[in-house]
């Protein structure tokens, strides 16, 4: 029997299934052609977008779409990099025409250093949203006061981060995260940035989240479609342990093999 | 007319934002419009008049993380 059947654990958003509990970013990728292999070898089913300029008369934006829209994903896109609610409000109204979705990643970033989010942006932001129509995935932090208000102005998803944007540090706070998981137990909860290796992706889902979203450390890797892959498998094994019960972590060591009809057991120990 | 363009200083003769796509030789696909840090539905947007000073925002589907 392989994973794939032990159970059903589909992951709902805004009450859409989904068979794959991996998410992954579109950005810096080789090639468009390298970033169709990594959708299929990973059978991811929802990517993250973005809306940027483009100059007259450049097809660019036009043959990306078209691209997405051939892998049949799902497409959930971003206001990456607003720094004020107007910013984001706008972007995102911009966003649900051309990609023609209420899903809205709502990024409203607070600092350069660690585009950190303003999670009082956020909130602000997520509440006119949310009252136009949209389904808001907010990028926030760790923190469980933010993430209340967000549920308050609507949010059925949350996206707290690993670790800051492309830092491919992991789960910084993993205590802070464990807490978030443990408040808002029947909330989707999707860990997003700062995921570098499958092994973070692993111990997210260990920890209980919904799923994780990675970009840079898929598109960036020497062999992305192969990355992608593993991190797939890592989302997989991460969810199944978790749903299995892991065991408490001890101080001391505590045997495996019995102690009992040990032989020599009943010599004293020099 | 010099208005802002993604940025960009530019003496367009566009009366209407409609105008200034089909000017600056943008396709009716996909893209979106906001006037002024406001959004711009693609159905008003001939009916949306430009004048001196403003800022317009082009913006296309692009590859985001």
């Amino acid at each position: 029997m392989g994973v794939a059947d032990m159970g059903a654990d589909g992951l709902k958003l805004y009450g859409v299934e989904f068979s794959s509990r991996l998410l992954a970013g579109t950005a810096q990728f080789p090639s468009p052609a390298i970033l169709s292999r990594v959708i299929a070898a990973a059978k991811v089913e929802v990517v993250t977008v973005s809306l940027r300029r483009e100059s007259g008369g450049s097809r660019a934006g036009e043959r990306f779409w078209a691209l997405i829209r051939e892998l049949g994903v799902r497409v959930l896109p971003n206001t990456a990099g607003c720094r004020s609610v107007k910013e984001a409000v706008t972007t995102a109204e911009m966003a649900r025409e051309v990609f023609d979705t209420p899903w809205i990643k709502l990024e409203v970033i607070g600092e350069d250093d660690s585009l950190q989010p303003d999670v009082f942006g956020l909130v602000a932001a997520a509440a006119t949203l949310t009252r136009e129509g949209f389904q808001v995935f907010p990028y926030t932090t760790e923190d469980l006061v933010a993430a209340e208000k967000l549920l308050g102005a609507g949010c059925e998803v949350l996206m707290p981060w690993g670790s800051p944007i492309g830092s491919g540090r992991g789960l910084n706070n993993p205590y802070a995260l464990k807490s978030l998981r443990a408040h808002f137990p029947n909330v989707p909860l999707i860990v997003d940035a700062g995921i570098g290796a499958p092994s973070h992706a692993a111990a997210a889902m260990e920890m209980g989240f919904d799923a994780v979203l990675s970009n840079t450390a898929i598109a960036r890797a020497a062999d992305p479609a192969r990355m992608a892959r593993a991190f797939a498998l890592a989302v997989e094994g991460g969810r199944l342990g978790y749903r299995a019960g892991l065991m408490h972590e001890r101080d001391m060591a505590a045997p495996s093999t019995p102690v009992i009809g040990r032989a020599f057991s009943d010599l004293a120990r020099a | 007319m010099r208005i802002h363009v993604n940025g960009k200083v530019l003496d367009v003769a566009a009366a209407t934002l409609a105008a200034l796509l089909r000017e600056l030789d943008y396709q009716d696909g996909a893209i979106a419009t906001a006037l002024n840090q406001n959004f711009v539905r693609k159905t008003d947007r001939g009916k949306t008049p430009l004048k001196e000073g403003d800022a317009v925002e082009i913006l296309v589907p692009r590859q985001g993380g």
